[in-house]
């Protein structure tokens, strides 16, 4: 299992870094983990040019000048969990929906017509509303129409996560939400994500299970953005080593308003994101950077070309919400609203092609 | 003129459609590469689409279509794309990648093989993929590729051919053509892999990302015509020392 230090462990290897330690972590092949420590350091956040530049230039070697673009298809808000942070905690009173069948396959039917061809499902932890059935169900139904399902749901066992491989689901998000142990137990209140473990393990058992990607994630605003930096990058390293053969991701969730009154716990600004996003970069050449709509239009705008690779667009977070646009009930309320085609424009206008289709349900025909 | 199966083609640049700013911008360069084989990535693709960005782009009287197998973690997988390719596209021909690694993107030779061997008894023309290994590249020409594609160096790197020993081994022991994939990060490094011999090279990212996407196009078309020539002259041959233009070498010994 991937072990990850304290975080005043981590906060002491990056405070220790000089201007000397970020210069070698710039002109390095592949900086390491103490490369990567000295690109979140305070030192580096007065070099956010120089950073920029190098993940810049890194990323368009290796992926080109492309954007990658999904949606997210919200299928339920029951949650049996308390988190401080969510809109979908147990304890808020917001009218909750899970999509049937039918419901479901319209908001990916609505997509579809938009032009989208990577959809992300996502729900609340409730497995007796929604569960790995109903997945499998809606996997198998909508496979031939996409080029690639992800899912972002409670964690399961490597025995469901390859039955839903086996239906068409070609990765999982699951995101720690913060590597801090202290803080993960504070804020998550009452039910089963309360167990930090089982969270930090669940991309190992996706990985198992055959999936094609996995995508980790730490939710800033929870605790230090940059020891939450470099504890993804450890993260990352060892998923590397243990499974070769599984593609990663990261994402970068900010903590924006939500339902109920939780006030982030640590400030990261725009700045903070954009240099946790060039370090992560620099130090892993092939992983894929997601930002979502969370962010707002200007910033995405700004980003572009610079080291995401893959953008959200036209996102809703109400369940029914493509359907049924005066839905309420959101997780968190969305920083971006522009259309899919309006996203599409502005990357284009960047230099950047949108690309809406990189994968084929053909892959994972066999099964 | 380079025949690969029973088609023949003036160009010995390959070209790739991954990677570019826009559809335009990828045709224009396509365009001034004088490329007459260009490689698809059928995961990125829709086939059945006529709108498709990239199809609709392409002249396919003008190209030759070359879909690969881009993202197949083994061989059945890549044997399902093939097929799809040949019932939706109706080709036969294949760039066969195998890549088990997302991070490297290096070829899986036994994976390779395999699909190979299976893909050419269904009927396919199919162009390995391939790290530079002469015996790899034996065993695929053993069952029947159509032409080897040894890597220069891992894809997207620009590094250039690292692989040089293998590669000249294996130009020297080709039964097929052996196009130079992957790697070429500048003309010069495409044209030194002409003067080593190869049939062909495979340029996509150097094009792709460059400042001018479109002279730089023009610029590897002008190395890899510049390269060949200079391999059909016959290149004199390096040496460590300085040599004389009229040698005298002592032979009064001779009677």
């Amino acid at each position: 299992m991937v072990i990850i230090p304290d975080f005043q462990q981590l906060n002491e290897r990056i405070a220790s870094c000089s201007k000397d330690d970020v210069n070698q972590a710039l002109q390095a092949e592949h900086p390491g983990i103490q490369g990567l420590a000295a690109l979140l350091s305070p030192v580096a956040s007065d070099m956010l040019p120089e950073l920029a530049r190098r993940s810049a230039e890194i990323t368009a070697r290796r992926f080109g000048r492309t954007i990658q673009l999904y949606a997210p298809v919200y299928l339920s808000s029951y949650c049996s969990n308390k988190c401080a942070y969510c809109g979908f905690s147990a304890e808020n009173k917001i009218e909750r929906r899970v999509l049937t069948m039918a419901e479901a396959e319209r908001e990916m039917d609505i997509l579809q017509e938009r032009g989208f061809n990577h959809v992300l499902l996502v729900s609340g932890e409730a497995p007796s509303k929604l569960g790995v059935d109903y997945l499998e169900e809606l996997a198998r139904r909508t496979r031939d129409r996409f080029a690639s399902i992800t899912i972002e749901v409670q964690p399961l066992s490597t025995e469901e996560y390859t039955r839903l491989f086996q239906a068409g689901i070609t990765g999982v998000a699951i995101y720690q939400e913060t590597y801090e142990r202290r803080v993960y137990d504070q804020v998550h209140l009452s039910g089963k994500k309360c167990d930090y473990d089982f969270r930090l393990e669940s991309p190992a058992r996706v990985a198992q299970a055959g999936m094609r990607e996995v995508g980790i994630g730490a939710l800033l605003g929870l605790a230090d953005w940059r020891c939450e930096g470099l504890a993804l990058g450890l993260h990352l390293a060892w998923l590397r080593k243990s499974f070769w053969r599984t593609g990663l991701t990261v994402s970068f969730p900010r903590l924006r308003p939500a339902e109920g009154d939780f006030q982030p716990l640590a400030v990261a600004s725009e700045k903070d994101l954009g240099q946790l996003l060039f370090a992560l970069r620099i130090y892993d050449h092939d992983v894929g950077l997601v930002l979502s709509t969370r962010e707002e239009e200007r910033f995405r705008n700004g980003m572009v070309g610079l080291g995401p690779t893959r953008y959200s667009a036209g996102s809703c977070t109400a369940p029914g919400g493509y359907t049924h646009p005066d839905f309420e009930g959101e997780q968190f309320s969305v920083g971006d609203h522009r259309s899919m085609a309006e996203v599409c424009a502005s990357i284009q206008a960047k230099g950047h092609d949108p690309v809406r289709k990189d994968w084929d349900s053909a892959f994972q025909k066999g099964f | 003129m380079l025949k690969i199966a029973d088609k023949t083609f003036r160009s010995r640049l390959f070209g790739g459609t991954g990677k570019f700013a826009s559809a335009q911008v990828m045709k224009d360069a396509l365009d001034a590469s004088g490329s007459e084989m260009i490689t698809v990535a059928l995961r990125r693709v829709d086939l059945t689409n006529p709108d498709d960005d990239i199809m609709a782009n392409l002249d396919r009287d003008k190209y030759w279509f070359l879909p690969n197998t881009s993202g197949a973690r083994d061989a059945q997988e890549a044997i399902r794309l093939a097929n799809l390719a040949r019932a939706v596209g109706n080709i036969n021909w294949l760039k066969l990648e195998v890549t088990p690694d997302p991070r490297t993107l290096l070829p899986d030779p036994i994976e390779t093989l395999k699909a190979t061997e299976l893909l050419v008894k269904d009927g396919f023309i199919v162009l390995p993929y391939m790290n530079a290994d002469p015996i790899l590249s034996l065993r695929l020409q053993d069952v029947g590729a159509a032409a080897v594609m040894p890597l220069g160096s891992p894809i997207g790197t620009n590094q250039g051919v690292l692989t040089r020993f293998q590669v000249e081994i294996i130009i020297d022991q080709a039964r097929v053509p052996v196009v130079v994939d992957a790697g070429l990060g500048a003309p010069s490094h495409a044209a030194a892999a002409m003067e080593m011999g190869a049939d062909a090279v495979l340029v996509n990212t150097a094009i792709a990302v460059a400042g001018d996407p479109i002279r730089m196009a023009r610029a590897f078309a002008q190395a890899v015509e510049a390269g060949r020539t200079a391999y059909e002259s016959g290149l004199g041959a390096q040496d460590k020392q300085a040599a004389a233009s009229s040698p005298e070498i002592g032979l009064d010994f001779l009677r």
